[in-house]
């Protein structure tokens, strides 16, 4: 056994598997100690808060000030406020008025304002030029020379609400975000309904967890008892059983699963009785595999002289096959985990998960995105992120499996 | 080397297992196949008894009826002279106490799961010794591993599948010493060890025959070793015995056809091999 | 003396583990084969014998390695050559191997006949079809074996009848030497004396030259070829005709190989077996004495101690054993 445990560590994939998972988990479990709260609170108005740190901007205004010459603060802050777009017709006013332009580059933002202040004229009346772009120029021009010349602003006193002193914010005065009351660190931003994505998705992650591993446990456990059942005792027994597993293998279990899960109705819907709707659909395959290893096991020699030895069906069972099929079964259990997520998330994309206003899934967090069409307004940190967590669980469940594989089945061997 | 081993005749002796027209048939209508052949025999107390026969010609099937692991079809087998009851679970167990058996693959004999030591003990344990001293339990495992010629404490805290095929068939032998069955089968024990385990592995069956008076099965393709070995030789062939008697008489002075055929395509070391019997258009 | 076939010369090839460790399964054998004769080779399993029989082809691929020796077909020093060069070439036409599962070797979705042009195109690759039927045909009908085998699949031959046709295919090229490692231990007894036969066959009708026959039944080798030899622990350690090995063994191992044969014959019964306590050695390690001296009733200390060379006596025969053979038969005597 050990030595078992060794070996199964010893398997590179296994190990890189079990890595990712593990870090998943403890992401699970020790985020919300830093993060707490309930993970559904809806901490924005609006949709889609795209991702960043927030600052208060009423507390930034109240914060204690301090005056820092720093020489690019200004070419930094023009840069950031003139669009693209502005560049592009600013260079079309050049182009219309034959101003060379060769040595220009349209990000040089100081060099831009300065061809510009130089050359814009709101009198010329350039040939062909209509009305409304004349005064879309003489808008861009003002606005242009409002970001080089805005440097005060006028704010009130918060206590009374009233004006008290006019304090003005010069372009030198700067605060340390450290001393801002209120900044809110948002790294994936915020869905539809205003909700931290990041901490919602470590929770949904944890539920999906929970939903793969209750799948999996009911799945596996089925399947497990129902293939050691028809294997060991044959017979009319095997019949039975390959009977009903047979049905349930011909209807395709995804099918079945949206059939359960629409008659449940959506206000019974809990993860739980989610998690145990998919083991119950998809414990065939393991019926199956189980089976045909305990047939293989029962004509062993091992099983006809435990026989002999007088021992029980149970005590044979347990000690003379389970223990040849364990290493199986627990690969089959990693997979069954792993497609109980996926079916959770499936079907919940559908709308068929569970109740929306208890705990987030992957699943739902997809549907929501979707339903509030995230991925055509490019919110892509609504579902990405969300994606990408399925995926990891998926794939770390998977390399564990395969690394068990080879460590169990000779053949595979390197 | 051990002198000459003594012979007793046991053929007037009280009967251990015999069959009536014992028959299994495998499959239905058109399928239909059958593998053993209303075959009668007596085997009596403290007998060696070898059943010979080539692959196919259902000495396998016979062991499994005979190990009541399968049902017979028709017939019965008579167990000290009363017909064998197991029908239930319950009485299975009883007969079961009674039988027991070494198979040809060593390695598929044991649970690879559990130690050596294991093993033996839940032999003692089988044979009501739970309540038993551990140094009693010990000595007597000591006693079975040195029955055999292995050292039990260099078998402690290892696995059966570290020893060789022979010593592994002699751990089975430990294992049978320790139960103490009135009947023990052995189908093919010797078959996948080498000549010189196998003479170790023959001489100890026949030591534990002297030593406990139990009624050996042996079942073997080999005539050669049938003959050193038994008592009593059946030959088998397409599910029916078509010769059987005192292993002298039935090797030395072969009646049925089949049994002439078997012995002339050993190859000897007496005798020449005579390879005109064979004509390479058959088959 | 008849013309020599097969020579090896000090012949050493090891395996090389998963985890780097030499395992020194054939270590320095020599023999000759002459023309039109037989050789067997005797022994435990482990001790080297189906090694020999891939070392002897000169065609090493992981984990066998060659190490050192000669190996002489004809004349003909194969060991340095590369391994494609020695496929095409060597095997099948030179040297012709049946190794111990052959029959379950063939590949169920063809017809014999495929591995016939197989076995002639790795020579010849321009051979024409109809010649290779014309010339199978002809092989199969004077080895009995009936000609429509040739268009049937392996299943639906029986284990005597597809172990036949491997032989008979294999040497289809008329081979010089044909080393048969275990040809009929997975048969009854009946299919092996039909193996037996056609091979004693192909060596009266000249297809091929000599045979290195292993096995571990002894009566079979006894009946099979003129000379016998036994290995243990990757050494020959005695050599001798199959009459002399089997009723006058000189080295202690052989002896007790010899005495643990079982014939359906008079006189068997009464007799002891004797039995070879113990287990081959490790031959990642090999001892440094006699290989032999940790299982051997007359071992003595200086047995442990130094290595035995092969000692001829008789007519043609050796053994490595530092007793001589008068103290040795003395010794078998008093038993």
């Amino acid at each position: 056994m050990k030595n078992t445990i060794r070996q199964v560590f010893h398997s590179s994939k296994f190990l890189v598997g079990f890595i990712i998972f593990v870090a998943i988990l403890l992401t699970v479990w020790i985020y919300p100690f830093f993060n707490p709260g309930n993970p559904l609170e809806m901490i924005g108005v609006g949709t889609f808060a795209k991702p960043g740190t927030y600052v208060s901007l009423y507390d930034a205004l109240n914060t204690r000030t301090e005056t820092l010459r720093l020489p690019d603060a200004d070419h930094k802050r023009v840069s950031y406020l003139l669009s693209d777009a502005d560049r592009v017709s600013m260079l079309e006013w050049f182009d219309i008025m034959d101003i060379d332009v060769s040595g220009l580059d349209a990000t040089d933002t100081d060099a831009l304002l300065d061809l510009w202040f130089k050359n814009y004229d709101p009198s010329v009346k350039p040939k062909g030029m209509t009305q409304a772009k004349r005064n879309f120029y003489k808008r861009l021009d003002k606005s242009v020379q409002q970001i080089r010349m805005a440097d005060t602003l006028k704010v009130m006193h918060p206590e009374e609400g009233e004006l008290v002193e006019r304090s003005s914010v010069t372009k030198t005065d700067y605060v340390n975000v450290g001393d801002v009351a209120n900044v809110k660190a948002l790294p994936l931003g915020t869905d539809n309904f205003g909700r931290d994505v990041l901490k919602e998705l470590v929770s949904a992650t944890g539920t999906s967890i929970i939903i793969g591993l209750i799948a999996g446990i009911v799945a596996t456990l089925i399947g497990l008892t129902l293939g050691l059942l028809a294997g060991y005792v044959g017979g009319l027994v095997d019949d039975i059983i390959m009977f009903i597993t047979n049905i349930f293998t011909v209807i395709p279990s995804f099918v079945l699963l949206i059939l359960i899960s629409y008659s449940i109705g959506q206000e019974q819907r809990g993860a739980t009785v989610v998690a145990l709707v998919i083991g119950l659909t998809s414990w065939t395959w393991t019926t199956r595999s189980v089976r045909s290893q305990v047939i293989s096991l029962r004509s062993r020699d091992h099983v006809n002289l435990s026989k002999l030895s007088g021992h029980s069906l149970v005590r044979i069972i347990v000690t003379d096959i389970l223990p040849y099929i364990a290493s199986y079964v627990v690969m089959a259990f990693i997979l069954q985990v792993s497609s109980g997520i996926l079916s959770e998330a499936q079907l919940s994309l559908l709308g068929l998960g569970p109740k929306t206003t208890v705990t987030p899934t992957l699943g739902l967090m997809m549907n929501w995105a979707m339903l509030y069409s995230a991925h055509t307004n490019g919110s892509w940190w609504a579902y990405f992120p969300v994606i990408l967590t399925i995926t990891l669980i998926s794939f770390s469940l998977n390399l564990m499996n395969t690394g068990l594989d080879q460590v169990f089945n000779p053949t595979l061997r390197d | 080397m051990s002198e000459k081993r003594e012979r007793k005749d046991f053929s007037n002796g009280p009967l251990c297992l015999s069959g009536r027209g014992v028959t299994k048939v495998f499959g239905l209508g058109e399928k239909k196949t059958v593998a053993v052949d209303h075959v009668d025999f007596d085997f009596h107390e403290g007998e060696f008894v070898s059943i010979v026969g080539e692959s196919g010609s259902g000495k396998t099937t016979l062991s499994k009826m005979l190990l009541g692991l399968i049902n017979v079809s028709e017939g019965e087998i008579l167990f000290q002279g009363k017909p064998r009851d197991i029908g239930s679970g319950r009485k299975k167990r009883e007969y079961w106490k009674g039988i027991q058996a070494i198979f040809q693959d060593p390695f598929s004999s044991f649970n690879v799961f559990h130690k050596i030591d294991s093993v033996l003990l839940d032999c003692i344990n089988i044979r009501g010794g739970r309540g038993l001293s551990k140094e009693k339990k010990i000595e007597m495992m000591t006693e079975a591993c040195s029955f055999v010629n292995l050292k039990f404490a260099e078998l402690t805290n290892k696995y059966p599948f570290e020893l060789s095929g022979g010593q592994m068939q002699r751990l089975m032998i430990a294992r049978i010493f320790l139960l103490r069955p009135k009947i023990l089968l052995a189908d093919e024990p010797t078959s996948m060890v080498d000549a010189c385990s196998r003479a170790t592995i023959l001489d100890m069956l026949l030591d534990l025959r002297d030593e406990t008076g139990m009624t050996i099965i042996f079942i073997t393709h080999d005539i050669g070793l049938a003959y050193y070995i038994s008592d009593t030789v059946y030959i088998m062939e397409h599910g029916r015995f078509v010769e059987s008697g005192k292993a002298d008489e039935v090797i030395l002075n072969p009646k049925a056809a089949y049994t002439k055929r078997l012995i002339s395509d050993v190859p000897k070391i007496h005798e020449e091999w005579d390879l005109s019997t064979v004509d390479l258009k058959t088959e | 003396m008849g013309k020599v076939m097969l020579e090896i010369r000090d012949l050493k090839t090891k395996y090389v583990t998963r985890f780097h460790e030499d395992v020194f399964a054939v270590d320095g054998v020599s023999f000759k084969i002459e023309e039109g004769k037989s050789l067997g080779v005797a022994g435990e399993s482990g001790c080297g014998k189906s090694t020999l029989a891939l070392s002897m082809m000169g065609y090493y691929f992981p984990p066998l390695h060659y190490i050192s020796g000669d190996i002489i077909i004809d004349g003909q020093n194969i060991s340095g050559l590369d391994p494609d060069t020695v496929r095409k070439t060597v095997l099948g036409k030179e040297i012709a191997y049946i190794p111990q599962a052959a029959m379950n070797a063939l590949n169920p979705t063809q017809r014999i006949i495929r591995f016939v042009e197989d076995v002639i195109h790795a020579h010849d690759p321009k051979a024409d079809k109809k010649e290779i039927r014309e010339l199978a045909e002809a092989r199969f009908a004077e080895l009995g074996l009936p000609k429509d085998v040739l268009d049937k699949h392996a299943v639906e031959l029986s284990g005597g009848m597809k172990q036949r046709t491997v032989i008979a295919v294999s040497t289809i090229l008329s081979p010089k030497v044909l080393i048969a490692d275990e040809p009929s231990s997975a048969l009854d007894v009946t299919s092996q004396k039909m193996v037996i036969k056609m091979m004693r066959e192909l060596m009266e009708k000249g297809y091929i030259k000599s045979m290195l026959f292993i096995t571990h039944e002894l009566p079979l080798l006894y009946n099979v070829t003129d000379d016998i030899m036994v290995m243990y622990a990757g050494q020959i350690v005695e050599k001798g005709t199959a009459k002399e090995m089997v009723f006058d063994p000189v080295h202690p191992y052989s002896h007790g190989l010899m005495g643990s044969i079982l014939v359906p014959e008079a006189g068997t019964r009464g007799s002891t077996l004797t039995a070879i306590p113990g287990t081959p050695p490790n031959l990642k390690k090999p001892p440094q004495g006699c290989r032999f001296a940790e299982r051997c009733a007359y071992a003595k200390d200086e047995c442990r101690y130094h290595g035995v060379p092969e000692k001829p006596f008789g007519e043609g025969r050796s053994y490595r054993c530092l007793m001589s053979v008068e103290q040795l038969r003395e010794v078998y005597e008093h038993e």
